[in-house]
């Protein structure tokens, strides 16, 4: 048990973390530097950083959190303003660590088990407290990320040298690649070296390139020794871990685990096997790279808060309902639908939902919209809302923006989707037909992406977006000029927008789903006949796509499954991908398929 | 709609044009409801653990128990997404299986029981536990009703009728089940079936009662109906009348619900008596109305 060591309290700790209070705690022959945020009545969020970082590493998530909980950072031993252990060989064991924690944990929360966020090797260092009996009682819950157990890992190597199956080798194989800088931190002497000389100096700058983080107050002056000191994290736990991993390493509070799925430095693979260590995991994924704590702090945020609150209070009512195929990827993140009334729309909204996504829906019809929002609520949605907007109303749809970023944040995935239907010939289709279908079909679409794209590169936090093409983007047909145009428009429009927004890491996707049974038969106008033929021709286009049959659920799972995986162009139905194929290697084919007379 | 005492004296009414007699339609009744019972007590000893195999087969015993020896078709029973046929490619795969139940999870039990030459086809869908879900697919198969029958009222082509049912559960966000089944169909004729010593079945249909149907069909081809009620030409007529057995059948992710009773068609010109339900004291009906009075 150690004790605070003057309490300086109300000084600033740095420019990073405003309004901190800092105090310095003794515990095993050297001292912490810890830093608290927000009211110390509120349960106890523990924020453990990694390598070669200092507590600042986490400014970007602390201020969100502190607005619900007592936060306390602390720099681990010879990081920051922290002091190292003398000899540094030795001193920095995984037991020696535990010692810290739990002096940090028992002087800012003596009375409330603590709740514990770790990321890269504050992550490893937590695995160790909550798989320790030890620590038992005084940890409420862990979030982990990008930080495996060093135990779990060992076991996980060991499985796959004893048994080596193709895949499994493969699996070892990459892993291996992607630490090759564990090897280079095991030479003596040239990593320090290193760091206080020219990677010290320029670590900012590869940071900024290679892993995106936007530049700032992040890394601070203290990286040079950070990283020196913290290499012996490495020299002094590695080897010995991987070689007699431990056998009783179970979890013994609830994980909830996020996955970057860009990490260079971690497969995604390792965290394979992690339900046998531990009982109570709720898994994440986010598309983004090492540091997200710097690159994603509003969605580490939303996610921390909601498992703590949930483990805190221990409701099982507020416990993640979501159980959709993609719950780990899109729960608690928001997503706006247009056109979600109905067909693809109200099934995208319910597949999101289902995701435990929070949605937005959109539509002209305020009741259908309404109803999809009431369903949605229904299956497992964070939360669900009803917009009655024209997305080709520019004024409306930025209202709706400002409306949507003021009361539910920014949306993190966008799926352009209203759309109307026009058929009859060019000849026969008037400036105002022609007007109607490209206001909604091609002007909704830059809308939204204008508007909504905007918050979201603003933000600088990634996202999605996905529009609605069709397969009549690239299959001309003499029935459908003016729709097929319109999507064409709209396809090229994604190709374009998804070049130019790669490099903030919100990706673009163009759905194509070919004949798909929603009601856009029956609402679709038809240029040049009588009211009369254009019903017969509605009826007759209905029962052909009904006896088709292709469920906009379908079109819907592969929405998911392109934003899961950062797809550009997706087309649905067999017809949509073989006609895809023939535009592309018998053109001529789709030509003289135009021509035929469908109806 | 019409309410119970309505139908029952409208039904002791004579019906000169419609060869069902008052005695024949208090039959019909009598076995619906006796099914109707059984899918009650059949639900009440429903716990987790129980497969549809097991479900089926207490349907049955419970009938048997109970003088019915001829079946329309032997009793299902749908357990979690089955119940909104989630992946079914072929018929076999509506008959019972060995999928076992879980808390929360819907089914439903669809028997089609013969007694004393009556036949009943019934649907009782119902969740193991609380599912506010699936109490909003129950609560919006109401309007499936009202609709039905007014538009059967309104001798509107069955085809027709069809696609207002479907249009309105898609309107609803729901996707319509009831085409996973055989043609399609939204409902089918039964009849009285006659008693014989022996009564076999072919792929769960009793023979009786298979042949009743191929005669219907067969003299419908000829003048131009269909005893099975389904979104094909062949369906694209006015309601023709008898006794049809209408199973609207919702479907949401995984989640399905419906219900089957009994839907009297008459060739009578009064609106009212040119259908009515057979019964309006069914477990779906009563359960409509205890909420619209809570």
């Amino acid at each position: 048990m150690s004790e605070a060591v003057g309490e300086s309290g109300e000084t600033s700790v740095s420019t990073a973390l405003e309004g901190a209070r800092e105090r310095r705690i003794a515990t095993g022959g050297i001292e912490l530097s810890v830093a608290e945020l927000g009211d110390p009545a509120r349960p106890t969020v523990l924020l453990v950083h990694g390598y070669p970082d200092s507590k600042e590493v986490w400014s970007r998530v602390a201020p969100l959190l502190a607005e619900r909980f007592h936060v306390v950072l602390y720099d681990v031993r010879g990081c920051g303003r922290s002091t190292a252990p003398q000899p540094l060989r030795g001193g920095y064991t995984l037991e020696k660590l535990t010692d810290d924690f739990l002096a940090v944990a028992d002087a800012v929360s003596p009375d409330r088990p603590v709740h514990l966020v770790g990321h890269d090797w504050g992550s490893v260092q937590s695995w160790e407290f909550v798989t320790v009996p030890r620590t038992q009682g005084r940890i409420a819950s862990f979030t982990s990320m990008s930080g495996p157990s060093l135990d779990h890992f060992g076991h996980w190597i060991k499985k796959r040298m004893t048994r080596p199956t193709p895949r499994r080798a493969a699996q070892l194989l990459n892993q291996a690649a992607k630490s090759w800088y564990v090897y280079m931190l095991h030479t003596p002497a040239l990593p320090e070296l290193a760091w206080k000389g020219p990677l010290g100096k320029r670590w900012p700058k590869i940071l900024e390139r290679v892993e995106k983080i936007p530049a700032g107050d992040y890394p601070t002056a203290s990286l040079p020794t950070d990283a020196a000191h913290g290499a012996w994290l490495y020299r002094d736990n590695v080897r010995t871990r991987l070689r007699h991993p431990r056998t009783d390493a179970y979890a013994h509070c609830p994980v909830q685990l996020i996955t970057p799925t860009g990490d260079a430095f971690l497969s995604e693979r390792l965290y394979d096997e992690l339900e046998q260590w531990v009982p109570q995991l709720t898994r994440r994924t986010l598309p983004a790279k090492h540091w997200v704590p710097r690159t994603r702090p509003d969605q580490l945020a939303a996610w921390i808060e909601e498992f703590v609150t949930a483990k805190d209070e221990g409701d099982p009512a507020k416990e993640v309902a979501a159980r959709g195929r993609y719950a780990d990827r899109f729960g608690g993140r928001l997503v706006l639908v247009t056109g979600a009334a109905s067909g693809i729309g109200r099934a995208t909204a319910f597949a999101f939902a289902e995701a435990g996504a929070r949605v937005v829906v959109v539509d002209r019809d305020a009741e259908g919209a309404a109803r999809t929002a009431d369903m949605a609520r229904l299956i497992g949605a964070g939360a669900a809302w009803a917009e009655a907007v024209d997305v080709a109303d520019e004024a409306a749809m930025e209202k709706l923006a400002e409306k949507v970023a003021a009361e539910y944040g920014i949306v993190d995935v966008l799926v352009n989707n209203a759309g109307i239907g026009l058929s009859g010939s060019f000849l026969e289709t008037t400036s105002e037909d022609w007007k109607k279908v490209l206001d909604v079909n091609l002007w909704g679409v830059i809308h939204g992406c204008r508007i909504f794209g905007r918050q979201m590169a603003e933000r600088g936090q990634g996202g999605h977006i996905v529009n609605t093409a069709s397969a009549a983007a690239y299959q001309p047909s003499k029935t459908l000029p003016a729709y097929s145009t319109s999507k064409a428009a709209v396809l090229m429009l994604s190709e374009c927008l998804r070049a130019e927004l790669a490099g903030q890491g919100i990706g673009v996707t163009a759905v194509c789903p070919g004949l798909v049974n929603t009601s856009i038969t029956t609402t679709s106008h038809v240029a040049g006949v009588s009211p009369e033929e254009e019903k017969r021709r509605q009826s007759k286009a209905a029962r052909l796509y009904g006896i088709r049959n292709y469920p906009p659920e379908k079109v819907a799972d592969a929405i998911l499954r392109a934003v899961v995986r950062n797809q550009a162009v997706v087309p649905v139905t067999p017809e949509a991908r073989g006609s895809r194929a023939l535009s592309r290697f018998a053109p001529r084919a789709l030509r003289a398929i135009a021509r035929i007379e469908p109806l | 709609m019409t309410t119970a005492a309505t139908a029952s004296t409208a039904a002791t009414r004579s019906r000169r044009d419609f060869s069902a007699t008052s005695a024949d339609l208090r039959g019909f009744r009598e076995v619906q409801r006796l099914a109707y019972a059984c899918a009650e007590a059949v639900a009440g000893q429903l716990k987790p653990g129980v497969t549809e195999r097991e479900a089926a087969r207490m349907q049955r015993r419970w009938l048997r128990e109970r003088g019915v020896t001829d079946w329309f078709h032997l009793p299902f029973a749908w357990f979690g997404d089955r119940t909104a046929f989630v992946n079914f490619r072929i018929p076999l795969q509506f008959f019972p299986t060995d999928r076992a139940l879980e808390p929360g999870m819907p089914f439903i039990l669809d028997m089609a029981p013969v007694y004393q030459g009556y036949t009943a086809d019934i649907g009782y869908s119902g969740c193991l536990g609380l599912s506010p879900l699936h109490d909003r697919l129950l609560a919006d198969l109401e309007a499936h009703r009202e609709l039905l029958l007014r538009e059967v009222r309104e001798r509107r082509p069955l085809r027709e009728i069809y696609e207002d049912v479907e249009r309105l559960m898609v309107r609803q966000g729901y996707a319509n089940r009831h085409r996973a089944y055989p043609f399609g169909v939204i409902a089918h004729k039964v009849d009285r079936v006659r008693q014989r010593r022996w009564s076999p079945t072919l792929f769960g249909f009793g023979t009786q009662s298979l042949k009743g149907l191929a005669s219907d069909a067969l003299h419908g081809h000829r003048e131009g109906w269909s005893p099975l009620w389904s979104p094909y030409r062949f369906s694209d007529h006015p309601p023709q009348p008898g006794l049809w057995a209408v199973e609207p059948h919702l479907g949401f992710r995984g989640v399905g619900a419906k219900f089957e009773e009994i839907l009297v068609v008459t060739d009578s010109r009064d609106p009212e008596e040119s259908a009515f339900w057979l019964d309006d004291d069914l477990p779906h009906v009563r359960r409509w109305q205890e909420e619209k009075a809570a």
